[in-house]
């Protein structure tokens, strides 16, 4: 991998660190690290606007919730390895 | 946000994006018999939605959020084939993970797989007639793509609860969205670049072939 790019990923890297270290400390409680579409729902709700339909399933706990964004991230990493490599492979023999 | 727009709403979005998605289904079709060689990177493109549709991240606001990923789809195939993979990805978080929702899903696909793949499309093909360094062009596109999704949902959740106005309901989610959305952009803008000149650099022939309009060196310097 080029330097240039590595020194890319550890800005993304810094770009997470940064927020945890302005708020550390601070949690759910205090209304911190929530996500934006909560923020959103509970907006539309203090209008007075009742949700007319729920999640036909939703993810028994954050366990599990966790489990299913895991394994989408995987799904995504795992196919991107692949193409990369089989790429790399292609070039080595060719 | 699952039953969150009024159920109006949900119809129209859904009448506006249906048809994009079976567009799209058939530019995938196509693309895959012309040119056989694009189907791995295909799934590259819809795999990085994958990935990146699913780091929720914090932001400076306190607030966490997820970037798109639907710029490297866009720059690589263009806005409707990426409405498709946008698609996919919302069903995964509507129905395994309770994010976004079934009913929502017409007004999700809008913001995330045709508004915001349109603006990285536009600004790759326009930064890179005025001559801009491709991963200059690169990041501006997957930023705006980011940003532009955001600022979609904003509007479309401003639409259907104009209180007190339009233009202030629209301020108050983009101050929730956009502003949230803006380092996550970023982010977003640099992994595109990573991704995208990786696949430059082992796959050079293939950006002929998709027509993204990159000169060979030759010619530039």
């Amino acid at each position: 991998m080029e330097k240039r790019h590595i020194v890319m990923l550890i800005v993304v890297a810094f770009i997470c660190i940064i927020p945890l270290l302005i708020y550390n400390g601070l949690g759910e409680e205090q209304g911190y690290f929530g996500g934006a579409d909560d923020k959103a729902s509970q907006l539309i709700e203090e209008t007075g606007y009742k949700p007319w339909f729920e999640p036909l399933w939703e993810p028994p706990s954050g366990e599990i919730e966790s489990l299913f964004f895991a394994v989408q991230a995987a799904i995504g990493a795992l196919i991107i390895g692949y193409v990369f490599g089989y790429y790399k492979g292609q070039q080595k023999t060719s | 946000m699952e039953g969150f727009l009024p159920w109006q709403w949900c119809i129209l979005w859904y009448a506006i994006s249906l048809p994009v998605i079976i567009y799209g289904i058939i530019r995938i079709m196509k693309v895959a018999d012309e040119l056989p060689e694009s189907k791995p990177l295909l799934a590259v493109s819809g795999a990085f939605i994958f990935i990146l549709s699913s780091l929720k991240m914090p932001s400076v606001t306190g607030s966490c959020s997820h970037p798109t990923g639907n710029g490297l789809g866009a720059i690589l195939f263009g806005p409707w084939i990426t409405t498709v993979m946008a698609a996919i990805v919302l069903i995964f978080q509507a129905l395994l993970l309770a994010h976004g929702g079934l009913t929502t899903l017409g007004a999700n696909t809008f913001s995330m797989g045709i508004i915001g793949p349109i603006f990285a499309w536009l600004t790759y093909k326009g930064s890179i007639k005025l001559n801009l360094p491709i991963s200059i062009a690169v990041f501006l596109a997957a930023f705006l793509g980011d940003i532009m999704t955001y600022v979609t949902t904003s509007f479309q959740l401003a639409l259907a609860f104009p209180t007190p106005n339009l233009i202030a309901a629209a301020s108050k989610f983009m101050l929730i969205f956009a502003y949230t959305q803006v380092p996550l952009g970023v982010a977003e803008g640099l992994l595109t670049i990573v991704v995208f000149e990786n696949i430059l650099k082992l796959k050079p022939d293939i950006t002929e072939k998709l027509n993204l309009l990159i000169r060979k060196p030759t010619s530039t310097r």
